[in-house]
This record gives structure tokens, C-alpha cells and sequence, in this order.
């Protein structure tokens, strides 16, 4: 093999890698994404039915319902709209009224949100970001320096 | 007293460090060999006194000592002994300065252990490892002092339970020496870029720390997934959540380092693009100490983050390696290049592993940041989950395990592709009758799970090609083959076992996202749940108090065939101190399988929710990681490294000199 074809084949080999990895990231940013909302966000969104959603939210206090079986029922607030949740599956340990808690899933016609995935962090102080900023602006939180002081 | 002694041991460490800054690299551009020579006295001052900080903070957290704010935050006089040490670096403060401690020891062990390095490259490596240093401590010192005092209190706030694990006491520090290894290669570019020298005994120098580091990172990667599998009670191993990116990245990229100074060691080419990777490995650990500590990203792994503390280490992040990457810019071009070589060849395959490599660490790393910089510039919020992964990362790496067998096969400069297909038929027919009988007659029709496993043989067997092929089994008689085996070196042996490893990683990996089954059931005393083989009997609950926690747990027996395999009790514990529930499940292992039951909510009607998992071979996932590792050691032990290294005699001969 020649200098020539030899580089050819580099060059060649280098630029397949390349655009299949460009190729399967922008694929993969189209449909293994999915958005973020508060439940406000939610409720003014106008998101197609189907479309995968994270929802992010305060559990109101008061609103855990748990049904047959392993079904719960609760609402997730940023004190502002609230939106309820349907959940089939064993909720975490860290999960309960007054926490900040991260779910996923999709809106049904009813405008209730049907999870398959309910986050709540290690750290019991932990809140999503945005949303600490939000409650810090109504007074209702002071952050996790305050709260673990 | 002691903790105060812990603080000012710090603040001496910090301006040891900063004469270290300065005196070494001040001496090797000079050529003064005293100044040079500094750097091994105040690397082992700093590693002292840092230690003694450490042991400090450590004592503080063992005798309880709740007038220091740290360990009243994160400590609680009930805590079994081993979690109050653990303690230590459960918090931010005390992982900061665990952090610095590993570099410390890093940077003493050049001195120490460096002894056949040229003075000059010693000296700038050890300036550079200053830098860092004083860096970190000044970071420690000015936002997150550990030894802050307060009015005393009688009780702390106790540990996060989920902290309160042997995992918490492994894990970090692994994780660190591995992290922070790679700060030695990243010192080792740095020095070379700034003589503007290299050559392929710096390869060989570097290679041993760049091991050692791979070694540790994979076991506390390894460490951390298996921690998390067991004790979130979510059945799952890798999440690709932010954190266990944070750690994967520079996995990836010090996997390349690794292959590409094997390059630069035995052809003396490769190198700008290994000096590339070693800066970019570290820069990828920083930017994960980032990620970790600031909360940026949102995880569910994140503990103790801090926003503003995250600033300071944005800071950092961008003066390491934005200074290293405007140094490798303006000095790369004076590095002597050497030439293409041939694709179909040993260092053409090392070539073609570093560029999927460090192809499939660049999708990461997009996945990774890529919500940070849309809602940068859109301000909506979105989360890049597991499908994007599995989409760019899994295609990427199937190229990749599918020539492994070939590389170590093929000879430097010109391989035989023909000839070396040849010797891997082998592999290659177990991995086709394997694929064939799995989706031919087990799974019916179901062809990629079947296609995984065959790629998972081709590896494991593929790895030993080269073990085979240099015995030379079946064309000398058995003897000579194992007496040539045992006279092989140990890099040989290494390279098969950590490929082997792979290939096992993989089989578990395989197996788990294709056959395991999950059953949600909630059941009441004698209430009985069958999965697979086996069925899963409740057999009352059982309340007990721990040291610092009350646990409600239930009695289960697993039977299969009608007959008592196995007891667990999976429960939930609660910690009054911090009112944090935590639940423990119950893992049964039989042979590489495992049955594992999580806990849900107990029902007002006497029943418990159980979430019952069907895991085949999944305990190979970390058993392959095992493998990589012990692997690694293999490696370290080789002769060639330790006798080997070129210039050892000049180099001591050249500092008798010096010094006389």
C-alpha cells in the first residue's frame, strides 16, 4: 500500500466514524430528549399527546392518595398551577409531601399526567434548580444552606 | 487542638505549594539543579502536612467532636465507627480535601518512585503538580474550610443514610485516585510541552501512571455502580445520569491514552495526539469534579453540591485547561510528528481504537452538556436521557469490541490481515454457534439479544488468540506450549485478560437488558410470587432498631423446585436524625444470577409492595470490571517497566553528578 492510498484510507475511516457519530447524535437529539417543565409550563405548553415530558414540582401537602394495589394518585404544585399525577410503580424512599421530586411521563386527554418515573434525590434537601430559584422568589424556601443550618 | 492543628497544617501545606510553584520550573529553565532539587523535599512537606490535616479532620469525625460545623452537619455520635471515619468524605468539605490528599501523594510519588526521570522533566512536572495544589488548597481554604469551629452542640445531624454504606467508604476514594492520577499524565504533558521535548521514553514514563490511575478509576466506576445498584433499590447498574458521565468521560479518554502511548512507546509516533489526550483525560476529570460538585446538571447522584463553590472550580477548570490547551497550541507544532503508518497494522488498530474511543466520548460528553447549553440559549429545560446513549454511544462501541481480537494479533508496521483472520476462526465459530443455538432455539426469532451474546464470546475467546497462537498449541507438544506461555510477558497476559474482561462486562450487560424481568406485586403474609424459576414466599415482617435507625423489614424464602434456596429480608429503615427512610433490598445470588427484591410501601391492609427482579448473568457486568483491573496490575508487574525504563543508569549517574 502507497502513501497515497494509505492516507486515503485513513482520511475515509476517520470521516465514516465521524459522521456516523454525527449522523446517530442529531437522530438521537430528536427523539431521546425530553423537556423539562414546571407545572405551569405544562399547563400553558401546548405539547402533543404522546410526547415523553419531565415534570418537576413540589408534592402538595395533603394530596397523596394511594389506591388498589400499588396505584398512587398525587398533585404536583410550584405553587402557582398544579397539576395531578397518576403513578403505578413503588414510589422512592425519599419521595413524600412537600418534596421536591422530579417525574416522568405523559399527559394524558384528562390533563392528567401519567408517570412512569418518579425521581426524588439522595439529598433531602435537594430541590431542581429552577425551581428553587422560583420558591426563593415567593418566600416559600430558603435553599438548602438555610434548611441545613 | 488537633482540629486547629489540622487547619494551620493546611495553610503550610499551601505555602509549601506555593514555593513549589515557582522554585522547580524557575530552576529547570535556569538550569540550576539546586532549585531544581527542591521539588523532592516540599513535595513530601506537603504530602505531610495535608496528611496531617487529613488525619485531623478524620479525628475530629472519630471522637464526634460537634463544635466543628463539618462533622456536626454530617455526623452522629450512634454511628457505627467505620461510617463515622467514612464520614470524612461524605460531605463536601472533607471530599475536597481527600482530594487534594490523593493528589498530594500523587505529586510525592514522583518524587519518590521518579528517581530515573530527567531532572528537568521531573522538576517542571512537579511544578506543575504545585500548581494544583496550591490551587485546590487555596480553594479548601478560602470556600470550604472542614475545620470551621461553632458553639459546641450535644448531637450532630447524622450522616445521609444512603452514605451510611461500606460502598461510601470504597467508592470515593477510589474514584479519586483515579480522577486525580490522571493529574500526573496531565503534569507529565504539561512538562513536555513546556521543554517542547518529547520522545518515546516519556511514553514509557507516563504509561505506569496512566495504568495505575485506569486501574483505580475502573474499580471506583465499577465500585460506584455496583454501590448504586444494591442500595437505591432500582435494579438498575448505569443510569447515564450526569455524575456517572462525569466519571465515564475521562474512563473513555484515558482508555485512548492508554493505547496511544503503547503507540508512542514501540513506534515513536502519536505524538501530539497522546499529549492531546493526556491534558484532555484530566481536563474531563475536572470538569467531573465540576459537574459533581456544583449542581449544574441535574443528577440523581449529586450529594452535598453547591452552586457557588462551583463557580470557584468553574474557575479552575478554565485556567487548567484553557491555559493547557493555549500552551498545547502554540508549543504542539514544535513536537517532532512522525509518520502515517499503515491501517492494517498493530499501531493502525491502536489508531482505530483511539478514534472511536475518544469518537464515542466526544456523543457523551455532548449528551451530557447538551441541556446546559440549549437552555443557555433557549432557556427551555430538557433532559437528555438513556436513549441518546444507548443510540450514539452503542453503535459506536460495536465497531470498536468487534476488532479488539484483531489488535494484539496483528505485528507493528505491516500486519497480515488474511493470516490473522485466520487464527481468530476459532473465536469466530463459538461466537456463530453460540449466536445460532441462543436465537435459533432458545429465543425464537429474536435476533439482536443473540447477536450481542455471539459478540460477547468472539470477545472472550478472540481475547486469547495471542496467548494461543504464541504457545503454539497443537503444533508443539504441550509442555513446550505452557513452558512458552509461562515465559510470555506479562503485558501479554494482561492485554488478553483486560480484553477478556470486556467481553465478560459485556455478556452481563447483554444479558440484563434482554432477559431480565420485573414483577410489581404487593403481597400479604404466605402470599407467594413466582418469577422464572423461582417463587418468592412472604413470611411475616419483623421490626428492629439499629444504632441510629428503626427498620420494619419482611422475611422472605425463595424456593425453586419446591425446594428452600435462599432467606432475604429486604426492609425499609428509617433515621430519626435526618427523618429519611431508606430502604435495603434483599439480593440472592445464585451462580452469576441474581434475584433481587426491593420493598415498596406497606398497605393499610397488611400487605407489602414488592418489586421482584429476574437478573440473569448480571453479576458479570462487575465481574468483567474485576477482570480489567486485576488486568491493570498485571500490567504494572511487568518486568519491562520496572527494568526497562531507557536512561535509568544515565539519569542516576546524571544526578550523583549534580549533587557532587
Amino acid at each position: 500500500m502507497n502513501r497515497r492510498t494509505n492516507r486515503l484510507v485513513w482520511i475515509a475511516a476517520i470521516g465514516c466514524v465521524l459522521s456516523l457519530a454525527v449522523g446517530l447524535s442529531l437522530f438521537a437529539l430528536q427523539s431521546g430528549i425530553s423537556f423539562a417543565m414546571s407545572p405551569s409550563e405544562l399547563t400553558a405548553a401546548k405539547i402533543e399527546p404522546g410526547q415523553r415530558v419531565r415534570l418537576f414540582g413540589l408534592v402538595t401537602e395533603g394530596s397523596v392518595v394511594r389506591g388498589e394495589g400499588l396505584n398512587v394518585r398525587f398533585d404536583l404544585t410550584d405553587n402557582d398551577k398544579t397539576v395531578r399525577v397518576n403513578f403505578g410503580k413503588i414510589l422512592p424512599d425519599l419521595f413524600r409531601e412537600n418534596q421536591g421530586i422530579i417525574t416522568e411521563g405523559i399527559l394524558n386527554a384528562d390533563g392528567v399526567f401519567i408517570a412512569d418515573t418518579v425521581l426524588a434525590k439522595h439529598d433531602e434537601n435537594y430541590m431542581p434548580a429552577d425551581m428553587a430559584e422560583k420558591l426563593k422568589d415567593k418566600g416559600l424556601w430558603q435553599g438548602a444552606e438555610a434548611a441545613s443550618k | 487542638m488537633i482540629v486547629e492543628l489540622g487547619h494551620v497544617a493546611l495553610i503550610l501545606a499551601l505555602s509549601l505549594a506555593l514555593i513549589q510553584s515557582i522554585l522547580p520550573v524557575w530552576g529547570a529553565a535556569t538550569n540550576q539543579s539546586r532549585l531544581m532539587a527542591t521539588s523532592d523535599v516540599s513535595s513530601v512537606g506537603i504530602l505531610f502536612f495535608i496528611s496531617v490535616s487529613f488525619l485531623a479532620l478524620m479525628w475530629a469525625y472519630a471522637t464526634s467532636d460537634f463544635s466543628v460545623v463539618n462533622v456536626w452537619q454530617n455526623s452522629h455520635s450512634d454511628m457505627p465507627f467505620i461510617f463515622k471515619l467514612s464520614g470524612t468524605w461524605g460531605n463536601h468539605e472533607g471530599s475536597m480535601l481527600l482530594w487534594v490528599f490523593i493528589l498530594a501523594l500523587f505529586a510525592a510519588a514522583v518524587s519518590l518512585f521518579g528517581g530515573n526521570l530527567p531532572d528537568k522533566l521531573r522538576a517542571n512536572v512537579q511544578g506543575v503538580q504545585a500548581w494544583m495544589l496550591a490551587t485546590f488548597l487555596l480553594f479548601i481554604l478560602l470556600t470550604s474550610n472542614p475545620f470551621k469551629r461553632q458553639a459546641a452542640a450535644v448531637e450532630g445531624q447524622d450522616l445521609n443514610p444512603i452514605l451510611q454504606d461500606i460502598g461510601l467508604a470504597i467508592h470515593p476514594p477510589m474514584l479519586y485516585l483515579g480522577y486525580v492520577g490522571f493529574s500526573i499524565t496531565f503534569a507529565f504533558a504539561i512538562a513536555a510541552l513546556m521543554e517542547g521535548r518529547i520522545d518515546s521514553a516519556w511514553a514509557r514514563w507516563v504509561r505506569p501512571w496512566a495504568m495505575g490511575a485506569w486501574v483505580f478509576l475502573t474499580a471506583g466506576i465499577s465500585m460506584g455502580s455496583y454501590w448504586a445498584y444494591y442500595e437505591l433499590g432500582w435494579g438498575g447498574w448505569w443510569f447515564w445520569d450526569p455524575v456517572e458521565n462525569a466519571s465515564f468521560l475521562p474512563w473513555l479518554s484515558g482508555t485512548a491514552l492508554l493505547h496511544s502511548a503503547l503507540v508512542m512507546e514501540k513506534r515513536d509516533a502519536l505524538k501530539i495526539w497522546t499529549v492531546l489526550l493526556a491534558i484532555l483525560t484530566f481536563s474531563l476529570s475536572l470538569l467531573g469534579t465540576f459537574l459533581v460538585r456544583s449542581g449544574v446538571l441535574t443528577s440523581v447522584h449529586t450529594f452535598a453540591s453547591d452552586p457557588t463553590r462551583g463557580l470557584f472550580i468553574l474557575a479552575i477548570l478554565s485556567a487548567f485547561v484553557g491555559g493547557a490547551f493555549v500552551l498545547f497550541a502554540l508549543r504542539s507544532s514544535s513536537l517532532q510528528q512522525g509518520g502515517l503508518f499503515s491501517p492494517i497494522s498493530r499501531e493502525g488498530a491502536l489508531v482505530f481504537n483511539n478514534l472511536l474511543l475518544s469518537t464515542a466520548a466526544a456523543t457523551v460528553l455532548l449528551g451530557t452538556l447538551y441541556p446546559v447549553v440549549y437552555e443557555a440559549i433557549t432557556e427551555d429545560k430538557i433532559s437528555v436521557g438513556a436513549p441518546f446513549f444507548n443510540l450514539t454511544f452503542g453503535p459506536l462501541m460495536i465497531p470498536l469490541l468487534i476488532a479488539i481480537p484483531f489488535g494484539p494479533l496483528l505485528a507493528w508496521k505491516r500486519g497480515d490481515l488474511l493470516g490473522v483472520s485466520q487464527r481468530l476462526l476459532f473465536a469466530l465459530g463459538c461466537a456463530v454457534v453460540t449466536t445460532v443455538v441462543v436465537g435459533g432455539f432458545v429465543q425464537k426469532g429474536q435476533w439482536l439479544a443473540p447477536l450481542g451474546i455471539g459478540l460477547a464470546v468472539w470477545l472472550m475467546v478472540g481475547s486469547f488468540a495471542e496467548l494461543a497462537q504464541r504457545a503454539a498449541f497443537r503444533k508443539v507438544p504441550v509442555a513446550t506450549s505452557l513452558a512458552r506461555l509461562k515465559g510470555l510477558p506479562r503485558s501479554v497476559w494482561s492485554t488478553a485478560f483486560a480484553h477478556f474482561g470486556v467481553g465478560v462486562t459485556l455478556l452481563g450487560v447483554v444479558m440484563v437488558t434482554a432477559y431480565e424481568t420485573e414483577t410489581i406485586v404487593v403481597l400479604k403474609p404466605k402470599g407467594e410470587v413466582v418469577t422464572g424459576e423461582y417463587t418468592v414466599r412472604h413470611d411475616g415482617y419483623i421490626n428492629r432498631t439499629g444504632p441510629n435507625y428503626t427498620e420494619q423489614s419482611v422475611r422472605l424464602s425463595v424456593f425453586r423446585d419446591g425446594k428452600l434456596v435462599s432467606v432475604g429480608e429486604p426492609s425499609k429503615r428509617f433515621y430519626p436524625a435526618r427523618q429519611m427512610p431508606t430502604s435495603e433490598a434483599a439480593i440472592h445470588t445464585f451462580g452469576f444470577s441474581q434475584l433481587y427484591v426491593a420493598l415498596g410501601d406497606i398497605q393499610n391492609d397488611g400487605g407489602v409492595a414488592l418489586r421482584v427482579w429476574w437478573k440473569p448473568l448480571v453479576t458479570l457486568i462487575w465481574l468483567g470490571t474485576i477482570i480489567m483491573v486485576l488486568a491493570g496490575f498485571l500490567s504494572l508487574s511487568d518486568r519491562r517497566l520496572r527494568v526497562g525504563v531507557p536512561k535509568r543508569a544515565k539519569g542516576k549517574k546524571g544526578k550523583a553528578v549534580h549533587a557532587g
